[in-house]
């Protein structure tokens, strides 16, 4: 069976995963950027934590993660309506300062020192570890239909040429919408998982470095790409474990990692394998 | 007299956010880039003020080493990083910056140590006293030079061949280069330009805090950003006026509302509420 260090570092690696493909539907499927998915992240955490605390099962105490952060989410959302590009980037990053602040001053939020003694999840840690790692294929499998499917055509449309997209009659403002509730959704599943796994939830674990985190996955697996973003997902979770022999450098490797990926492969881990799947079509050299 | 105090704080805070702030508009107005490592540089600055300053006693040698050492590792930048992508979505330099950024803090941490560094001995000490109002030297010779580099800048822009190239790049790249003009220099000045400045505001704030730090950069670097969006993405009075105000606000607002919201979060509560109002910024073009 497995041993505690791997059962937690699973787990982790279930969470990212969910947090990065919630992203990707919003930046990747719908083109809106957000640097703000900690916020999300953290709402639900939150959330559930309080609804356990209070004597919520597991399940329900997850409901209620979900909801609210699904309920910012759509707030956020709105706002994406109104403004676009980098003023969204630096909105939604003000959205993640913002939850932060207002975290941190909140008393009946536990302040700095944040929410501790969350019961557990009751299923044990294995089987804990196979709720998260369900809800993680079930969103990857979610995903990889919602981007076939017709909503993630329009999403693509949306990306690719908002005004186009309603001047052919497309109901942008909605559809921008259920991208952020489903995206932030998933993101607030994430949260109420990690209040479950960790017992305790400080501010920090959801403040802007997450954010990027996040971010950094989905940029680096390949924007829009379910399997790129899985991958990078797992990737980036693991090896931060894998460097711990060389920690001190850890952050160091990372920064330089999605410079390294942004300046020499823009479409991340699946742009280069998408490269190296077309040896034989003479396509033009697009990266160096 | 409480209202004064705070105004004047207020002031000095906003002055060293329009010195980074307005290189880092100049960036986004010239090449659409959100110049996050910019934070990094103005850290680099500071580092280099302190490190200069202790070694030779002389702050006026900090001040040139650390201006020319910041303007030509910001030039690098551009050269290394911006200028093979800048054709992508804007999010790949912003996300390239961002990673730049988390390196050089690292960087910083691995060389400078983590815990900071201080001045041997402060350059400038003392107080002055004006009526019922005291200001320390420090503060002053802060809002000093941030009046003489902005007003230099001002000069510069408005007065001289450069200046008129240079706005001429950022008003229409391809018209000015029919014209004549060589917009890789301008953009290399650009990036110097801004660098310098930025690298100025390190060594200010050094002095102003008597420390430096690795992670001194970080908040700056994300209020920057919220700076530039309200002053109007790329446009330079704007950000004057963005970074001025927010800093007074944020003194008033640690005062008042410090138990409803901490600092930081002042800072973009303010740019949320006003791009919802204005999308586009203060004096952003509609």
């Amino acid at each position: 069976m497995l041993g505690a260090y791997e059962l937690s570092v699973l787990t982790l690696v279930g969470i990212n995963v969910l947090l990065a493909l919630g992203l990707n539907m919003i930046t990747g499927f719908c083109g809106q950027i957000s640097l703000g998915h900690a916020a999300f992240y953290g709402t639900g955490a939150y959330a559930a934590a309080l609804a356990s605390k209070s004597g919520a099962g597991f399940v329900p105490a997850l409901a209620a993660g979900v909801a609210c952060a699904a309920m910012l989410g759509v707030i956020v959302g709105l706002a994406s309506l109104r403004v676009r590009a980098d003023f969204l980037a630096i909105a939604t990053m003000g959205v993640n300062f913002l939850f932060l602040g207002v975290v941190r001053q909140q008393d009946a939020l536990g302040g700095e020192l944040g929410i501790s003694q969350i019961p557990g999840s009751g299923l044990g840690d294995f089987g804990f570890l196979l709720a998260v790692l369900g809800s993680a294929v079930a969103l990857f499998v979610f995903s990889i239909y919602l981007k076939r499917s017709w909503m993630g055509f329009v999403f693509d449309s949306i990306a690719d040429d908002e005004d186009t997209a309603q001047v052919l009659g497309i109901d942008v403002a909605r559809f921008k919408l259920v991208a952020f509730a489903l995206g932030t959704g998933a993101a607030g599943l994430a949260g109420g998982l990690y209040a479950h796994y960790a017992h305790i939830i400080v501010p920090d674990a959801f403040g802007f470095t997450v954010s990027i985190t996040i971010l950094a996955m989905v940029v680096v697996g390949g924007i829009g790409s379910n399997w790129g973003v899985l991958a990078a997902a797992v990737l980036l979770t693991l090896m931060p474990e894998a460097l711990r022999v060389i920690s001190d450098y850890k952050l160091l490797l990372y920064g330089g990692l999605v410079l390294l990926v942004m300046r020499v492969s823009p479409g991340g881990l699946a742009g280069l394998v998408r490269l190296a799947l077309r040896p034989l079509r003479r396509a033009p050299r697009g990266v160096a | 007299m409480l209202y004064v105090d705070l105004t004047v704080q207020g002031l000095v805070q906003g002055s060293m956010y329009a010195l980074v702030a307005v290189g880092l508009t100049l960036v986004y107005g010239l090449l659409r880039v959100l110049h996050v490592a910019h934070a990094g540089l103005y850290t680099l600055g500071a580092y280099i003020g302190v490190l200069v300053t202790n070694a030779t006693g002389s702050l006026a040698l900090a001040f040139v080493v650390a201006i020319v050492v910041v303007g030509l590792a910001g030039m690098a930048i551009y050269r290394l990083l911006y200028e093979p992508i800048l054709d992508q979505p804007p999010y790949v330099p912003l996300i390239a910056s961002i990673g730049l950024f988390i390196a050089l803090q690292e960087l910083f941490r691995l060389v400078f140590g983590p815990y900071g560094l201080t001045f041997d001995q402060p350059p400038i000490s003392g107080s002055l006293v004006l009526g019922p109002l005291r200001l320390q030297w420090v503060q002053v010779a802060t809002l000093g030079a941030a009046a003489v580099c902005l007003g230099g800048l001002a000069v510069l822009a408005a007065r001289t061949r450069v200046g008129v190239a240079w706005r001429a790049t950022v008003n229409d790249r391809q018209m000015a280069e029919s014209f004549g003009i060589r917009t890789i220099r301008v953009r290399y000045l650009n990036f110097f330009i801004g660098s310098a400045l930025a690298a100025v505001a390190g060594v200010l704030v050094a002095m102003l805090n008597n420390f430096v730090e690795p992670t001194m950069g970080a908040v700056p670097s994300y209020k920057m950003l919220a700076i530039i969006v309200l002053g109007g993405l790329g446009s330079v009075p704007g950000t004057l006026i963005a970074a001025l105000a927010l800093g007074v606000l944020e003194s008033f607002g640690t005062i008042y509302i410090g138990d409803l919201l901490d600092r930081d979060a002042i800072a973009f509560l303010f740019l949320i509420a006003m791009l919802m109002v204005r999308p586009r910024g203060l004096l952003g073009k509609v």
